[in-house]
């Protein structure tokens, strides 16, 4: 790899655009992704991040836009991206009726990789499944076809990975030891692009980009966006929670509630009129109040609120 | 990195070999199909049929007679149900149907006989299924004659030896085409090649798209030539078993003749099932669902049979009907297939088809290669 090559983005697009019909499912979206970054993709369902995703690996064309994956352009050297991108798809796309060992080797014939017999072996032995290498994929649980499927798209060592919602009913420790091989494959220089709705994988990421409706509504280094939201969030502890948040909806300065457990967090843009809609309750003496810095979480929230106002209005 | 690999033509090969294996009900239904379809159309479909009620009219009795109408009884062919009086019961029972043949022995037949007066048996045939009587009428001829020589022996030797001492007249023209089976078996060959060809690789595409598989699949560097090839070879081979299985039956338990080259049928089978691939990988490539890939390919299968010469004369269809077919592959394989095995032609002689076949395989497999997309557009 050249010394310009190493530090131009994996990832550049500007203008991105796809229409199905007259629906417009990702309007004008431009991301830049470092090489060796974990690239975070935040956003409802439906709103386009998987249309995305198939566009930066050449699985759509763009109606508009242009940019490059890996120094390829993504409008017309889609087959150059797909020799070096892992994609994994959303739901599992490998073949239930092939075992696991037939899978890993279909890919890597497909893919050319060199000493295949070897390759494969090693990505099961990797995997933790030599001894089940001839079971059908299809009888694995959520948990080992997403590892299978992982495992498939790393057998060709590419340099970027793509990963969409990988760890979608997938349980708790299952997810973090998928995360730990991402981060893993991060420090080796793998670039990696994984959409997800989990605020605790988000906050893994270097960077994130939020988008909704096809639209991107925020991109940053991940330690940033809260900061970039601009939110105040004050924290109110004790009784009569569920009382104290119809009461706050719709006070001065007050634009977003939600509840973390036994606590409120109560969030607003406008510093001034949210404290003093909080003194006020404070002064009730009901609740504990603390003030505390926005998180990722609220800052989501806030965003995915905005956004739905934003399409209620009408759509532009 | 070009427009065709091995490596990855081998991969969708070798995947879809192990998928075929695993589905069992599929393959047994590739296998077992032929041999289903050919009992049932080989043995049911039988427009030869034998023991057609047949009346007789007799106006006359004797040695002459019994002869004929014992010879036409043993022949298999009738199986006389009565005897009727006069000409308008014998009209009747052809009308509705009782009786498919009326026998009339005119009056003085016997004495005509040994006069040498050359008098006429009339058999009057249903005619309104033709092929059903067609066989029977046409074995009359050697039937009567052969009955009578039998009778004519001592003083009326002479009368055996000189030209028929009487005639046969069947009121109506046949067109004798010996056993059926022995035509539909050959045609039945294409029907069959036709349905599980089209309809296994009408799936094909769909399947990896209703799986979700498809998207891994277009992920990968593969380029459709690759898929194309992969996913058709197998069901060639599957092809090929069929073949064999069903020229094994068509042999032992029909007895159908091969009588031309053998060569000529190989290439000729090889374009036919080339064809039906790329059109069922075609129809894979319009339909959005397994289940209109299904009737889509049914929808294909029924010209197969009504329009290709299968069921039907070809030439006696209009010439649109003419037309339609001849854009079907099973109307030159089956040509081609009945003048390999029946009339003993060579590669020469079936020139034609080869070219036919291979002109629309060509623009079945091109249109396919067209509508495949690389992307999920």
């Amino acid at each position: 790899m050249t010394q310009t090559s190493g530090h131009a983005p994996a990832i550049d697009v500007r203008g991105l655009t796809k229409r199905f019909g007259d629906k417009l499912v990702v309007d004008n979206f431009d991301i830049a992704v470092p090489r060796g970054a974990i690239y975070g993709f935040l956003g409802p369902n439906g709103s386009g991040k998987t249309t995305t995703i198939r566009m930066l690996c050449g699985l759509l064309l763009p109606d508009a836009g242009q940019g490059t994956c890996l120094g390829f352009d993504v409008r017309r050297e889609a087959r150059q991206i797909k020799t070096q991108v892992g994609y994994m798809t959303q739901k599992f796309s490998l073949y239930e009726d092939l075992s696991i060992r037939e899978n890993l080797d279909f890919v890597a014939r497909m893919y050319g990789v060199p000493q295949r017999r070897s390759r494969v072996e090693s990505a099961l032995t990797e995997l933790g499944l030599a001894d089940r290498a001839g079971q059908l994929a299809g009888t694995l649980s959520g948990g080992w076809k997403q590892r299978l499927a992982l495992a498939a798209c790393l057998i060709h060592d590419p340099q970027l990975l793509l990963l969409d919602e990988p760890t979608a009913g997938v349980d708790p420790k299952a997810r973090r030891d998928f995360w730990d091989e991402i981060r893993r494959l991060s420090r080796q220089g793998v670039t990696i692009l994984v959409s997800t709705h989990y605020m605790d994988e988000a906050v893994q990421c270097d960077f994130i980009a939020y988008i909704a409706y096809g639209k991107k509504l925020i991109d940053g280094p991940a330690a940033d966006i809260p900061r970039m939201v601009g939110l105040t969030t004050w924290r109110a502890e004790g009784t009569e929670l569920a009382a104290l948040e119809l009461a706050l909806a719709g006070q001065p300065g007050v634009a977003q509630i939600a509840r973390f457990g036994a606590s409120l967090h109560v969030s607003g843009r406008d510093a001034a009129a949210l404290q003093a809609t909080v003194r006020q309750f404070e002064a009730r003496g009901t609740q504990r109040w603390s003030l505390q810095p926005a998180g990722l979480e609220e800052a989501f929230i806030y965003l995915m609120a905005g956004a739905q106002d934003n399409f209620a209005q009408g759509p532009s | 990195m070009n427009w065709f690999s091995p490596a990855r033509f081998a991969a969708v090969l070798i995947k879809e070999f192990i998928q075929m294996r695993r589905d069992r009900v599929t393959f047994a239904m590739m296998i077992g199909l032929p041999i289903v379809q050919l009992l049932l159309f080989g043995f049911a479909i039988n427009s030869d049929p034998r023991q057609l009620p047949t009346l007789v009219e007799l106006n006359d009795d004797g040695p002459v007679v019994r002869a004929i109408l014992a010879g036409m009884a043993t022949s298999d062919y009738f199986d006389f149900i009565g005897v009727v009086q006069g000409p308008a019961a014998g009209e009747a029972a052809l009308r509705q149907g009782t009786a498919s043949f009326v026998v009339v022995i005119p009056a003085q037949f016997e004495r005509d006989v040994v006069r040498g007066q050359h008098p006429d048996i009339l058999i009057a045939a249903d005619s309104s299924d033709p092929t059903a009587v067609a066989g029977a009428a046409a074995a009359l001829g050697g039937i009567v004659a052969g009955a009578a020589s039998q009778t004519l022996t001592g003083p009326l030797q002479p009368l055996a030896g000189t030209t028929a001492p009487f005639g046969v007249v069947v009121h109506r023209q046949f067109n004798p085409e010996g056993k059926t089976s022995t035509n539909i078996v050959p045609g039945l060959l294409a029907i069959i090649l036709s349905m599980t060809m089209v309809m296994i690789t009408a799936v094909a595409i769909v399947k990896e798209r209703e799986r979700g598989t498809m998207e891994m699949l277009i992920a990968t560097p593969v380029q459709p030539l690759e898929v194309m090839a992969g996913k058709i070879l197998p069901y060639v081979l599957v092809g090929y078993v069929q073949t064999a299985v069903f020229l094994v039956a068509a042999f032992v338990l029909f007895s159908v003749p091969f009588e031309g080259s053998f060569l000529a049928f190989l290439i000729g089978f090889n374009l036919f099932i080339l064809g039906n691939l790329a059109l069922g990988f075609l129809i894979s490539t319009l339909a959005r669902s397994q289940m209109q890939a299904m009737q889509l390919s049914f929808f294909t299968i029924l010209p197969s049979i009504l329009l290709s010469g299968f069921m039907f004369p070809f030439a006696g269809m209009p010439g649109w009907a003419q037309a339609l077919g001849t854009g079907v592959p099973a109307t030159h394989f089956i040509r081609l297939v009945r003048m390999v095995m029946l009339k003993g032609a060579d590669s020469a002689d079936v020139a034609g088809q080869f070219g036919a076949l291979a002109t629309i395989t060509t623009v079945f497999a091109l249109l396919a290669m067209l509508r495949y997309r690389q992307t999920l557009d």
